[in-house]
């Protein structure tokens, strides 16, 4: 079986996001990028198929301007056999990063496509689901387990209620929950050996699909601050400001 | 100028966000429709079709509806598309794994998680965990959009009357398919619209610990959250998570124990009316948004908070 692993590259998520103050957006010079977190789930589950002797090949790609790359070189040093970097200038938007994805699917012929369910920027939550749409393949969003078995996946899915279980055929989608699995760390000798993998560079305008913006993003604000609380000395005395301040007891 | 909106339900009852959603949808614009795919599911059919808001719902029943699977959803709501502005669905779960299904298939942009509708193009939605917000406008004809419950008030239910239309099933795929469901039953409020959530962290420590945190849930009718980390520990079930990547909840009183506040956590509560930590750090994070903060033992803060709230003699319900 071959794997696609999507990756994208992210304000890391230890960082304190900073509107800028024109509202064009939020602070990104200098500022710590890494991949998306749930994308580091998606390339440690291919890895471990790949080490349990059910992949025979995992590709890496990134969509984003030269710094992306820096995403598909971890994953590389993860485990990924070689890796492809599209090439676009500015933010797209899901619906383009799937277009994208389907060329991409359309060449390297995966079996599996794998990427995490959400980035943490745009916290969108589509790019999995319109992919498989686009390709009329099933989807498992939101996994936290999959089992593989001849020809189909086996994905417990985390839902509001619990959890679910479903089967897909292959080839499908899988966009990975963070439960999925304990991301591992890169070697230093597997980081140097990445850098002798290959990474294909392609321009998102030799694909010939529509990446042009949908939705205009009119202004980006800071969220209302909350006011300052207080500290309280003991449990009575928190009992009764819920009672008799906030009356939400 | 019409809007779709999908409603989730368990083919017995419509579960509690569609109210939220239907609020939502007729803001984008009074005529409304809704869509009811499920199996024997005509009672929730008939409750939608008693909310005002709802000018008319079309139902079609089907085996293939029974649970959500988004290809069979998928192939029948785009049937139904023609004849919508706009389709909507409640951003959980739920409309997470349905709409950019639909979208794609329309060739529409999808604006996710909105919490205000500017006007039938434009809204609202957090970004960046919620420390940013932006201001989005779509240009695309046929509009996906999906509403953050917690944002909007639910719909009234009652008083309405709106039309029952049956419809025909799509075709239902063949490679998906529905194993099973594990449900976690509760007798508690629902995480997602209970009044008072009360949540712990790491700081519980394991799971028997716990116990102190559902006593106090019992004692003030509340609904039971957790960190991430709390969940990824094992000390919880995932259905319980509160943050960017779990559930995002409103509640009037948020306690928050044992939880330090990471910018993921906070991303899930911190809309809360009343925010309350409980914690031995300090210097935790999750004081700079808690409106009374105590910094305790969570072990000895808990058992006394019980009591003292057993001497109260009235809780609100």
């Amino acid at each position: 079986m071959k794997i696609l692993v999507a990756v994208k590259r992210v304000i890391d998520y230890n960082v304190q996001i900073r509107v800028k103050e024109d509202g064009s957006g939020v602070v990104t010079d200098n500022v710590k990028m890494s991949t998306n977190p749930p994308d580091d789930n998606a390339i440690e589950e291919a890895v471990k198929i790949k080490e349990a002797g059910k992949a025979q090949e995992i590709v890496a790609i990134t969509i984003g301007e030269e710094k992306a790359q820096e995403t598909v070189r971890k994953a590389l040093a993860v485990g990924a056999d070689r890796g492809i970097h599209v090439k676009v200038d500015n933010v797209i938007e899901p619906l383009a990063v799937s277009k994208i994805l389907k060329k991409i699917v359309e060449k390297e012929n995966p079996d599996l496509v794998f990427m995490g369910k959400q980035a943490i920027d745009d916290d969108c939550n589509q790019t999995g689901q319109m992919l498989a749409a686009l390709l009329n393949w099933p989807q498992a969003t939101f996994a936290s387990k999959i089992e593989v078995k001849d020809n189909v996946l086996e994905v417990t899915r985390e839902i509001d209620e619990g959890l679910e279980t479903i089967e897909v055929n292959v080839p499908a989608i899988v966009t990975c929950d963070l439960r999925l699995n304990e991301p591992r760390y890169a070697s230093l000798p597997n980081i140097m050996k990445a850098k002798k993998k290959p990474i294909e560079q392609i321009n998102a305008s030799d694909l010939g699909v529509d990446i042009n913006p949908r939705i205009e993003q009119i202004k980006v604000e800071e969220p209302p601050k909350r006011k300052a609380g207080i500290k309280v000395a003991s449990v009575e005395e928190l009992v009764q400001k819920l009672k008799n301040e906030a009356k939400v007891i | 100028m019409s809007v779709l909106l999908i409603a989730e339900h368990n083919n017995k009852e419509v579960r509690p966000f569609t109210y939220n959603a239907i609020t939502a949808a007729s803001q984008i614009n009074e005529d409304l429709h809704v869509l009811v795919l499920g199996h024997q599911a005509d009672d929730v059919a008939k409750s939608l079709s008693e909310v005002p808001n709802v000018k008319k719902v079309i139902h079609v029943d089907n085996e293939i509806y029974e649970n959500y699977i988004a290809e069979n959803y998928t192939a029948s709501i785009i049937k139904h598309a023609e004849n919508y502005s706009h389709i909507v669905s409640s951003a959980n779960t739920f409309g997470k794994n349905l709409m950019p299904r639909i979208a794609a298939l329309l060739d529409t942009s999808q604006v996710s998680d909105i919490i205000k509708v500017i006007s039938e193009d434009t809204f609202l939605r957090p970004i960046y965990a919620g420390n940013a917000f932006a201001t989005v406008k779509s240009s695309d004809k046929k509009k996906c959009v999906t509403i953050r419950p917690t944002s909007f008030d639910p719909a009234d239910k009652s008083g309405g009357s709106a039309e029952i239309t049956k419809s025909d099933p799509a075709e239902a795929s063949s490679s998906t398919k529905f194993l099973k469901k594990e449900e976690v039953k509760s007798d508690r409020p629902e995480l997602g619209t209970a009044r008072i959530v009360i949540s712990g962290g790491r700081g519980m420590q394991n799971g028997e610990n716990f116990k102190l945190i559902s006593d106090i849930a019992d004692k003030l009718n509340a609904a039971i959250g957790a960190s991430r980390a709390a969940v990824d520990a094992g000390y919880i079930t995932n259905d319980h998570q509160v943050g960017q990547t779990g559930k995002v909840v409103v509640p009037d009183l948020y306690i928050a124990v044992g939880i330090s506040g990471a910018i993921q956590h906070l991303a899930g509560m911190k809309e809360s009316k009343i925010i309350v930590a409980i914690n031995k750090d300090g210097e935790a994070p999750i004081f700079s948004v808690a409106d009374y903060g105590l910094e305790a033992d969570l072990f000895e803060a808990l058992p006394q908070f019980l009591s003292e709230l057993n001497k109260l003699n009235t809780i609100q319900k």
